[in-house]
Order: C-alpha cells, then structure tokens, then sequence
C-alpha cells in the first residue's frame, strides 16, 4: 500500500513536469521567433546602412539597382490595413452594440456565431474575392482603378476582421454592469443615449482593445495583399495603384528560388521583423489594457 | 501513531461500526484549534482562535456573514490550501497530531475529514460513481467492497430505497436535498471519522432541511460533526456545542444549552436574542 | 414631447442601422459564395479532386494538393493537440501567481498575436534549416503547431475555468489529488469547450497559405506524397497559384478549390458551433 501510495504521487510529479514543459513550448517560440529574426536582420545590416532602411524611397532588392526602403513596403502595408479599419470598426461596433443592446438572446445566438464565419473563411479566398469580384465593381465608378490596388484589398480585409471587433466590443460592452445601464434608463434615458452616453464610455477601454487587435491583425494579413494589393512596392498613398505590403514581399521572395544566406534571404527577416515590431508594439498596448479593464469590473 | 502516515490499509475492509469502538482509545478532544490567526492575502479572517472539539459530537459554528466561520471549517480539512497568497498561524491538531505539518499528505487527512458544502454539488456523473468516487481515487479495485461502501453510504443517508433502482442515473437530476443527501453519502463512503458541513441546507427548502437535521442527529453515533450555520433554530436543534463567533474571533463556546440560554458574551445574547446579524 | 419623439427616432434609426450592419458582412459572404459557385461548380467533379496538377487548366486538379492538406491536418493535429491542452491545463490549474507567471501571460497573449507569416519565417529558420527537414511536411506541420498553439492553450484554459469551484472543492474534500481532479472532474467537463476550440484551431491550420509558402511549400507537386518527409503543396496554395495565372481557365479552377476549401471550413466550424452549443448547455448544470 506504501509503495502505491509513493508511485502515485511521483506520477503525479513527473506528470506535473511533462504540462510544465508543454508550457514552456510558448516561451521556446517566442525566443526563437526573435532569436531567427534578430540573427538574420543583424546579417542584413551588416551590410545595409540602417539610414537606408529607413529612409530610401525605394525597396528593389529584386532588381540590379538595389534600394532598402521599407517605408516603400510601409506604405502599402498603412494604405490596405487603413481601409480595413475604416471599414471593419464603424460595422464592427454597431454590430456589437446592436447585438448587445438591441437584439432578444435568440438572435444573438444565431448572429454572433454567423458572423465568426467571416473570420473562418481562409483568407485566400477573400484574396480572390477583392481580385474577381470587388475590383471589378469598384472599377465601374472609378475608371482610374488598377487590377491590382490597396482600396479593394484592404475593404474585403475590413469585412474579414469585421467578427474580431464586433465580439471582442461586444464582450466588453457586456461585461458592463446592468446597474450602470439600468440607472440611465431610470433617468428616462432612450437606449441609444444610454449605448453612447453610458455603456461605451464604460466599456471604452475593452473596445479600444479590439480594435487594436484587429489593426495588429490587418498588419499582418497575408493571403489577401498578396493578391489583390499587388506586387510593385512603391511609397504612395494613393488607393488606386499597385502596391507592396510587407507580407506580400515576403511571399513573393518565397515564391521563388532564393538562395538562402543570400541578402535577397535576408530582406525578408528585415521586413518581418518590422513588422513583428509593429504587432508587438500593437499586442502590447491591448494586452496591458486589458488587464486595466478587468480590473475594474471583475 | 498509525495516523501520523494516515495510512489507508485498513480501508481496503469494512471498518467495525465505531459505536463500539472501545472508549478507552478515544481521546479527549478530536480537533484542537490552538491560537489560529488565518489571513487571505493581507485580511485577517481569523484572530486567534481556540477551542476544543469533542467526538462523537455536533458542534456548531455561527455567527453573522463574514465571522469566519466557514474560513475555520475549511482549515480544519485545509480545503484553504489552494487558495492563493492564504495563510495560516497556530496549530489544528487532529487526534493530537498537527495537520499543518509537513509529515501530512493533505489528501490523506482529508479521507478522514470528509466535507459537505453549502451547494449541494454532486459530480455530473451517476449516483454511484458519485458515492464510489472516494474509493475510486484511492486505488481500491474490489468491485463488492465499493458496491457494499455505496450501499451502506446511501443507506446511512436515508437515499437508498429512493435511489435503489436508479444507481445509474446522474446525480445532478435528483432534486435539491436529495443531491444534499448524496453528497454526504459521497463524504460518508470513504469512512472518514470527522464530516465538516458547510451551511449544508442554506440552499434547500423547510422540508428536505429537517430530513438533514435528523440526519446529522443520526449520524453523530459514529462521526464527530461540525456544522456552520446561518440559522440558529438549527444550531440549537441538533448541536450539543456551540461556537459563536464575531468579526474573525470566537466570542464564546459552550454547550448549545447554555449559549441559547444562558450566555456569558452580552454580544453572544445581542446575537441570539436577534439584534443583529 | 418633441425632443422625446427626436430621441425615439434616432433609437429606431439605429436599431435598422445594427441589424443592416451585422447582415451587410454576411450579404459580401453570401454575394461571394454566389460568384464563387457560379464560377467554379461546373468545373467540380471527381475527376478534378482526384487529377495531379497540370499545365493545362482544363486538365488540372487538386490531389496532390488535398492529400497535402490532409498530412498537414493530422500531423498538425497530433503535435498542437497534446501539447496545447497539456500547456493550458498546467496554466490554468498548477501555475502560481508570480513574475514569471504573468510574464508567461504576456507572452501568451503576444504569440496569439503575432502574424502567420512571421511563423513563417521562424519555421523556415529553424525546422527547414536548423533542423533539416527541408520544405516538408514534417517542417510544415510543425509551423502550424506552433501557429495554432495559443489557440489551443486559451481554448483549453477558457473550458477549464468554466468547471464549477464546488466540482473541484468536492473533489478535494474526498481526498483527491489535484491531478486526480483534473483527470476525473475538470477534463470530463471541459472537454467539449476544449474539442471546439482545438477544432477551430485546425479549421484555420487548414486555411493558412502564407507560413507554409516561407518555409517552401510548393506550388506545383506533381506526385502525391509519401511520407511526412516529402515535399508537398496544399489547397490555399494551389488555388493561390491558379489565382496568380492570366489564363481564365485556372480562375475557374481556383474557384473550384475554394468551393472544396470552403465545404472542409464550414464543415468544421459548424462542428465546432454545434459542439460548443451542446457544451455550454451541458456546463450550465
């Protein structure tokens, strides 16, 4: 009975040891992601001057003339994520707001895991979408409309990360005390003065999260630039041209035959770790907002 | 001292009915609480407590919401133990061994001092995997060993003839006090020598709460019982002692009797007599 | 009386401008599939799921690139799935409060959010190179693993937390161990909040194109592989090829593949949304 009662508690321990170490698998990735990109951009520099990198206007590693500016690939990064957002949170909110304020519990249920499809549909196939369906469309009011062009790229993002603040607001706007809202509605306050009077402001933090986390998300989205945006970096900000975001440089450069430990290699660990930056800045914020808003209502 | 390991070998066979357990061998107090202060994080839930419990008896805990009552029960079990930045000073000695010594396996003394808690909360399983879960975890295999625990369980619980053709069905569909009963059946199969029970009929309706108080009368033949309560009809109705406690300190301890009648604490009296609480 | 009825109107606007809203996504959704079925369902036959790939669009299909997915599938499965709920399970119920505790917190929160591509990167650097695995499957999967694996972990912590203290507090009480408890009480419960969420998780390892094209998955395989060592191509990526080519002919292929894309998507969210629904009544006890 001893000798049971020893094997199940060392079982126990090396059990314990074993889910330790599964967690420890986050933390592994999250040094070796920064590890690869540090090394290889560390490479990159080596031979690029950083005021080059940051201030040519031109990104043509591709060509014989070559010029690092990843402000060229910024921009089309900033052109297709800005439209997404323009899109994506004034929809994202109402729907939240409506979902959470205005609608019985039964539409709810069956709206709110609809719209979740949105953000399910692989966004190759919303690439497609802006490439054969929205471009074209678009191009019968603007002529000047290239095949390849952020505006459409961007929109039919803005529809993809539509569930991302519409869930996330709406989880926050319900985590708002019914007190709060019950006491405006005592006052002979409308729901609409009491969403926009009451209710937001409370839950603004839990908002301005989503928000942020579906700004990171569109920074980083891939599939959909790749093909609709196009593939021609060039500082702009105009809608209507091709254009090159980060994500699709380095697609493109994957597409082909690069050798690797060449500099063509190592551009594409330059630009992702822009834009690792630029989500981990984004993370960040939200991660620490979060928290604040927990903290005051839980 | 056997109890030191709480060793479980004489678990793998039915015990012999404690009630002609020889007196010789019991000792005086069961649970001695000496100068306990607990604290969650930095509040103090207990102030330096002691007090002394009997076997083979009801004690009773109440006082009014936030005594810290239902923080002593559960150190008495550690049920605290998980609880985060929790804290404990003094010594609870159980059969005159200190349970907060590092020699106790926490789930060894807890076989031995069996919990029920405010909300009924059977397991969603069925009723005997409920009863038979204790023996389960213990390792014990013997398929008529644990079918005898869990009739003899249901039984002492009055929950047999209700249950008897329906050992299947899942524990969560029986109404409120017979989940309650179930519950103490689950605390009862693993032969624990002290039940702690947490405001057991807060949440069950007049009738089912009397069918638990003659329960608990019952059930003190063979197990030493602490019981917190809200209500003090209950306290006075099945416990032989009383603790009343205030903001975190025992006021006072006595034989029921005399804390409903003749209490030494004026605030005791206030409390009794309805004045606040 | 009349700013009242002013505010009753605009209340009213809003209510039609909310319930426009949450259907103007799902009408693009629903105009798409249209376009999408129009364009590519009478090129879908049993001869276009089981043809190799092809110069000639008429000719082309999708095998090699399905029996791609379907290795990345279970081996991504295999590796994410116990690693991701072991991670969850030792988070949410073993991990004390401390620094490093809400250091791994942050960190958890910043992988969930760290874009597919760069996962990308990170595979190409290290499975395809450090490891030597080379474009494979094997390097493949282990990209996505580690892709889905916070949603995993939070999924997995997220059905845990649901599982009633009074479950665990009566466990307890019974002498149980806190692994027992988990084994015995918390897994049980939280089981279908954990399937939903590491079904959701594969649903999206299936759909991803971008990581798999860094660490070098082909666009054009013209044999179906053999072993986990092989290099491979999957649906995202053959359709993403066929999209990338003038001829109007892989249009109409690529749109085919998105149609068989999207029935294995739907297919699986909706496994996922029933399971969670089942679940949430169940928990609900």
């Amino acid at each position: 009975m001893k000798t049971d009662r020893y094997t199940l508690l060392l079982t126990e321990r090396i059990i314990k040891r074993l889910l330790q170490g599964a967690a420890l698998v986050t933390v592994f990735t999250t040094l070796f992601i920064i590890g690869t990109l540090i090394f290889e951009t560390y490479n990159f520099f080596r031979e690029i001057p950083l005021v080059n990198f940051l201030f040519d206007t031109e990104w043509t590693p591709l060509f014989d003339n070559k010029k690092y500016g990843i402000l060229t690939l910024l921009s089309g990064t900033f052109l297709t994520t800005f439209f997404a957002i323009v899109i994506a949170v004034p929809l994202g909110l109402s729907i939240a707001i409506y979902l959470n304020e205005y609608t019985n519990k039964r539409i709810r249920n069956i709206l709110k895991p609809t719209l979740e499809l949105l953000a399910a549909v692989p966004s190759v196939v919303y690439g497609f979408f802006a490439l054969t369906v929205v471009t074209p469309f678009l191009q019968r009011f603007i002529p000047a409309l290239s095949t390849f062009n952020s505006l459409s790229a961007g929109i039919v993002m803005g529809i993809m990360i539509i569930p991302f603040i519409s869930s996330l607001s709406e989880d926050a706007l319900s985590a708002v005390p019914s007190s709060l809202r019950e006491a405006a509605y005592g006052m002979g306050a409308t729901r609409f003065q009491t969403v926009f009077k009451v209710t937001v402001p409370a839950a603004n933090s839990g908002i301005i999260v989503s928000i942020i986390l579906a700004i990171s998300r569109a920074v980083g989205e891939t599939m959909i630039v790749a093909i609709a945006a196009g593939q021609q970096p060039r500082l702009t900000l105009n809608p209507l041209v091709p254009v090159e975001t980060i994500t699709a440089y380095i697609v493109q450069v994957s597409m082909g035959d690069v050798p690797h430990n060449s500099m063509e290699y190592r551009t594409i660990f330059a630009a992702g770790i822009t834009l690792f930056i630029f989500t981990f800045i984004l993370n960040n914020i939200s991660f620490y907002l979060r928290k604040k808003f927990k903290e005051r209502y839980e | 001292m056997s109890f030191i390991t709480f060793a479980p070998s004489q678990q793998k066979y039915p015990k012999t009915d404690s009630t002609i357990y020889p007196a010789m061998n019991l000792p005086k107090y069961k649970i001695t609480i000496e100068n306990v202060s607990s604290y969650y994080g930095t509040v103090q839930a207990l102030k330096d407590i002691n007090m002394n419990i009997l076997p083979l008896s009801v004690t009773a805990f109440i006082g009014p919401s936030g005594c810290g009552k239902s923080t002593l029960l559960r150190n008495i079990n550690r049920m605290n133990d998980y609880i985060p930045d929790f804290r404990l000073e003094g010594s609870i000695k159980f059969d005159g061994v200190d349970i907060y010594s590092k020699f106790i396996e926490v789930e060894n003394l807890r076989k031995q001092i069996g919990m029920v808690f405010q909300k009924p909360n059977p397991f969603p399983k069925s009723i005997f995997e409920n009863v038979a879960f204790g023996l389960r975890i213990q390792g014990i295999k013997d398929k008529s060993y644990i079918e005898h625990q869990v009739e003899k369980s249901l039984k002492q619980t009055f929950l047999w003839d209700e249950v008897k053709d329906n050992l299947s069905k899942i524990g969560t569909a029986l109404s409120g006090g017979q989940q309650q009963r179930l519950c103490i059946a689950r605390a009862l199969a693993v032969e624990p020598e002290v039940v702690l029970m947490d405001e057991p009929t807060s949440a069950l309706d007049p009738i089912a709460t009397a069918k638990i108080e003659e329960l608990v009368i019952e059930l003190k033949r063979q197990y030493t019982i602490v019981i917190v309560t809200h209500n003090m009809q209950q306290a006075a109705r099945i416990s032989d002692q009383t603790a009343f406690f205030y903001m975190g300190s025992l006021i006072e301890m006595d034989a029921t009797s005399k804390i409903f009648t003749n209490p030494s604490e004026k605030l005791t009296e206030n409390y009794i007599s309805g004045h606040f609480g | 009386m009349n700013n009242q009825k002013k505010n009753r109107l605009i209340d009213k606007a809003f209510s039609v401008w909310g319930f426009t809203s949450s259907l103007l996504g799902l009408i693009a959704l629903a105009i798409f599939i249209g376009d999408i079925l129009n364009t590519g369902l009478s090129r879908l036959s049993w001869e276009f799921i089981t043809s190799l790939p092809s110069r000639f669009p008429n000719r082309a299909g999708i095998y090699t690139a399905l029996l791609g997915s379907a290795w990345i599938l279970v081996l991504t499965t295999l590796i994410a799935f116990p690693i991701g709920v072991m991670a969850g399970i030792y988070l949410e119920e073993f991990q004390k409060k401390s620094r490093f505790a809400n250091l791994m917190e942050i960190n958890l929160s910043n992988l969930a959010g760290v874009p597919s591509i760069i996962y990308g990167l990170l595979g190409l650097e290290l499975f395809v190179r450090a490891y030597h695995l080379g474009p494979s499957i094997v390097a493949g999967s282990l990209t996505l693993a580690l892709l889905i694996l916070p949603i995993i972990i939070v999924t997995t912590r997220e059905a845990l937390r649901a599982v009633p203290q009074s479950i665990k507090d009566a466990s307890y009480s019974l002498g149980a161990t806190k692994l027992q408890t988990i084994w015995y009480h918390c897994l049980p419960i939280s089981i279908g909040g954990i399937f939903t969420g590491v079904i959701l998780a594969i649903s999206r390892a299936v759909g991803e194109a971008a990581p798999l094209i860094v660490v070098g998955a082909l666009a054009y395989v013209p044999f179906a592989p053999k072993s986990p060592f092989d290099s491979f191509s999957v649906l995202p990526i053959q359709i993403f090829n066929w999209i990338s080519r003038p001829q109007s002919g892989f249009t109409v292929n690529a749109a085919a593949g998105i149609i068989v894309l999207l029935l294995l998507t739907f297919v699986m969210n909706g496994l996922a949304i029933y399971l969670r629904y089942k679940w949430q009544k169940k928990v609900k006890l």
